[in-house]
């Protein structure tokens, strides 16, 4: 055991709550306490009863039964005014803050001082000043939300609960939009911030994030607590079986595969962003079929752009685009798609699906319009429903039928219904852009292993990601994107972790 | 056995979803009618009488039906347009001035082709060329607005308008000019009437009732299967809910916005063409004031589905009509009507109130009418 000296006193206590929803108990007889001072990790895959818990802790819903005890007393909340009252603050997974206004305006935004009538804008820029000294957040109160990068807004967001006096701060999944350096700023952040007495719940599914940076997990699965351990005592393998209630395969199981004919071919193509800004610089690179093609790179280094210049979502500006010898240089998405691309989208719910379609809709939207799903400019109700009953049996999608709307499914099962319907039609390309982010550790291992198989059948596959270790665990060959541009192309046998993260930081390198 | 199963469970599911679908028009509608009501007792009426009369009128006779289903008429194929607009992620404001260029080029081809010709048409040639005509400029006229939303990304909401004006004054002046009736005792800017080739068949003789308001009913039907069936209806429901995604999957997002506005025009054009052929026999400035906004309206009690069009169609048309009788009868002003109107829009569109009075739990998503400019 390694408990600290003092033993901590506990700050937050909740005590066999149970939450019933239409159809779900979506917390059963939980279980949970937060010490003062700690990071408190909550672990879980999507579904299993994280948000419901923290929402009740929040005061966005009210406990069937049981309490929650907030500083020794049983606290009755009924808004988030209450747990703010109560020195609760939560950095909610999508920020909550107006882009237009500045950092000050951001944060008082509810809370508004105020001087003869008139915002004093000054006094709160001076505690905004003095709460991000204190807890080395370096933030300019007057910088205006829009400009700043993701990971400032992040922490925009942390001063908002400090400036409401928070003892207690929620972070629901902080590190799904920041690149690995942003993140590694945000734990150097929560540390300060426990060091000044302030406790963290850290809700996340990253089993090395929570090693690296948990005082004590808590494991849910399907509204139930597992377990709480300390991660001194154990490891990713058995917090993913704990996770998942089954053994998981944390490598993913790859044999040697020969590489065929070229099938993708990039020439010198450029493309501008929405800014019209060039952000991708004349990148030429090949992918064969039975070959994975890793692109990595930080975020934001032009591999958004690159992805939908090569699918038609884009107009590249200059160079050329071959797929298995047909030229589709800014050819519209559908001649892509009949030429052999299946692609999965960087945005799920933007691009790849219509939430308020049904699974069966979603799971032929790029093929609606041909047979058997159409007759003669009919849709074929049979032939879609039968697709459907197929592919959500083939490809695990956990769903009660095929009529819910892609909407009410978890993120991962999303992804299941895009990857069953681009992976189950005769493609020669697979694009997949960041197939991965923000599912849970069965549906990564279930992507994983279906990347693979379109590999092993001879599919080229160009895979794109922030990922480092999805890229090293699938590539056949890596390329890393700085800047809009390929700095580098190497097989991943011959590199390592730390080249390609040289590399990614935009080392002056020869391509080999 | 199975199949059995099945297909009850089809048929509940769709009745449970017309069921949510219908509940806050419904209850709309009834809390409208309540407060309708209690403002009618403040200003010194006499609630029951008012509502008797307004069903008497509406629906006592079978006069009382033929003039509802007259009303409905007109207010079906606009509320189509606005609704199908709707679907495609569109906002039709100008099914009005889309309606009166139907009616003027119905009109037009009604009662000077034949004198051009100079040889009388057989009615089931002239008709349906009038209705044709009506209906496709509606749709090009509409069209022009597709366009410059497709390719310049021009507001359809600006736009529209702005054409309505130029329709409806366009309009006012060819009916006071060039179109204007010559007859020596007209002094209203109205056309001739057009050629009896050119005018639909009474249903029932002495009843106004005609047989607009049947091809009404089909063409909901029809829009109905469009856009739920067919290969097109899927692409402009898809670009409704969308865009973003139905460009990924393959579709030409600017043709289908095009397309979605030459049809909605279409079915406003359609409103027009109708009532020249089917029940004025000419067009008359000022005879449409109010369809092609009461079309909004509609669609939107009607949440964008035909069925619901026509129920709402419906309703808008029994108040319309019974409006005359309950004044009659209270001496209560026909503006009463207006006000039940606003009202039950208000309820539907700001339907947290409903939610809150009858305490439903909002469920799924919220219908999205129209998105942003940046949209």
């Amino acid at each position: 055991m390694t408990e600290k000296t003092t033993t901590p006193k506990v700050i937050l206590e909740v005590k066999g709550v149970s939450k019933q929803f239409p159809g779900v108990l979506a917390s059963d007889n939980v279980n949970f306490d937060l010490r003062e001072g700690e990071i408190h990790a909550l672990l879980g895959e999507n579904g299993a009863g994280k948000s419901t818990l923290m929402n009740l802790i929040y005061g966005l819903h009210r406990p069937d039964k049981g309490d929650i005890i907030v500083n020794e007393k049983i606290a009755s909340i009924h808004s988030p005014n209450d747990s703010i009252a109560l020195g609760i603050g939560m950095v909610h997974q999508h920020f909550m803050l107006i882009p237009v206004f500045t950092v000050a305006e951001n944060v008082m935004l509810g809370d508004e001082t105020v001087k003869r009538g008139s915002l004093d804008r000054a006094a709160v820029a001076a505690r905004i000043n003095e709460i991000s000294k204190q807890y080395g957040l370096d933030i300019d109160p007057n910088a205006i939300v829009g400009d700043l990068p993701v990971g400032l807004q992040q922490r925009v967001e942390i001063v908002k609960t400090l400036y409401r006096h928070a003892k207690i701060v929620i972070l629901d999944e902080p590190t799904a939009v920041l690149t690995p350096q942003e993140a590694e700023d945000l734990f150097r952040i929560m540390h300060d911030l426990t060091a000044r007495g302030v406790s963290i719940i850290f809700i996340t599914h990253k089993l090395k994030e929570v090693l690296a940076v948990a005082d004590r997990i808590t494991v849910m699965r399907a509204g139930r607590v597992i377990n709480t351990v300390n991660p001194a005592e154990t490891d990713s393998a058995q917090l993913a079986n704990m996770m998942v209630g089954r053994q998981v395969i944390l490598t993913v199981d790859k044999q040697d595969h020969e590489a065929t004919e070229e099938i993708l071919k990039v020439e010198g193509l450029s493309a501008r962003d929405q800014r019209d800004l060039e952000t991708v610089h004349n990148v030429s690179f090949s992918v064969r079929g039975g070959e994975v093609f890793g692109i990595a790179g930080v975020q934001g280094n032009g591999q958004t752009e690159l992805s939908e210049a090569l699918t038609g979502l884009r107009h590249p500006t200059s160079g050329k685009v071959t797929i298995a010898g047909k030229d589709l240089t800014g050819k519209p998405p559908r001649s892509i798609t009949e030429a052999g691309l299946a692609h999965i989208p960087e945005d799920r719910q933007r691009h790849g699906l219509v939430l308020s379609y049904s699974i069966t809709d979603n799971m032929a939207l790029c093929d609606y319009y041909r047979p058997p799903f159409s007759q003669h400019g009919v849709i074929q109700p049979k032939a879609l429903d039968e697709n459907a009953r197929k592919l959500i049996q083939a490809f695990d999608v956990r769903t009660p039928s095929a009529f819910v709307n892609a909407g009410k499914l978890s993120g991962g099962n999303q992804q299941k219904v895009i990857v069953a319907r681009e992976l189950s039609r005769p493609v020669k390309l697979v694009i997949a852009n960041q197939p991965t982010r923000g599912l849970d550790v069965g549906s990564i291992e279930y992507i994983h292993s279906e990347i693979i198989k379109m590999r092993d059948r001879g599919v080229a596959v160009l895979l794109i990601s922030a990922e480092l270790d999805e890229i090293m665990a699938l590539s056949d060959r890596i390329a890393v994107m700085y800047r809009g541009q390929i700095v580098a192309v190497v097989e991943t046998k011959n590199t390592t972790r730390e080249q390609l993260g040289l590399w990614m930081a935009g080392a002056h390198v020869e391509t080999a | 056995m199975q199949s059995e199963k099945q297909s009850n469970s089809l048929i509940k599911r769709i009745l449970q979803s017309i069921s949510e679908a219908a509940l806050i028009p419904f209850l709309a509608i009834l809390t409208a009618v309540v407060i309708g009501g209690i403002i009618i007792l403040l200003v010194g009426g006499d609630p029951i009488r008012a509502y008797t009369g307004l069903i008497q009128g509406s629906m006592g006779s079978r006069k009382a039906w033929s003039e509802t289903a007259v009303w409905a008429t007109p207010y079906i194929f606009a509320g189509l347009a606005v609704a199908l607009a709707f679907k495609g992620g569109l906002f039709n404001i100008g099914a009005e001035g889309q309606l009166a260029v139907g009616a003027v080029f119905s009109a037009l081809i009604g009662y000077a082709l034949p004198e051009w010709l100079g040889f009388d048409l057989p009615v089931y040639i002239h008709l349906p060329l009038a209705i044709f005509t009506g209906m496709l400029t509606g749709g090009i006229w509409a069209s022009i607005v597709g366009f410059l939303k497709a390719y310049t990304g021009g507001h359809e909401v600006i736009n529209t308008i702005m054409m309505n004006y130029i329709a409806l004054n366009t309009t006012s002046y060819l009916l006071n000019g060039v179109m204007k009736d010559k007859s020596p005792t007209n002094v209203i800017a109205r056309t001739p009437l057009i050629a009896e080739s050119a005018r639909m068949p009474e249903i029932f003789e002495g009843l106004r009732v005609h047989w607009g308001f049947v091809l009404a009913l089909f063409v909901a039907l029809f829009i109905w299967w469009l856009l739920n069936k067919t290969t097109l209806g899927f692409e402009i429901r898809t670009v409704g809910l969308n865009p973003d995604a139905a460009k990924y999957a393959g579709i030409n997002v600017k043709r289908t916005i095009v397309i979605t506005m030459l049809f909605s025009g279409m079915l406003a054009g359609l409103a027009g063409s109708i009532e020249v052929t089917g029940l004025n026999y000419r067009h008359e400035l000022g005879f449409s004031i109010g369809y092609g906004l009461d079309a909004i309206a509609i669609a939107l009690l009607g949440k964008s589905h035909p069925l619901g069009v026509v129920l709402a169609s419906f309703l808008f048309a029994a108040m319309r009509n019974g409006a005359t009788r309950m004044q009659f009868l209270t001496q209560l002003p026909v503006d009463l009507i207006s006000m039940l109107q606003a009202l039950i829009l208000l309820f539907v569109a700001a339907d947290a109130i409903i939610r809150y009075i009858y305490r439903i739990k909002a469920k799924g998503e919220r219908v999205v009418l129209t998105r942003g400019w940046g949209g």
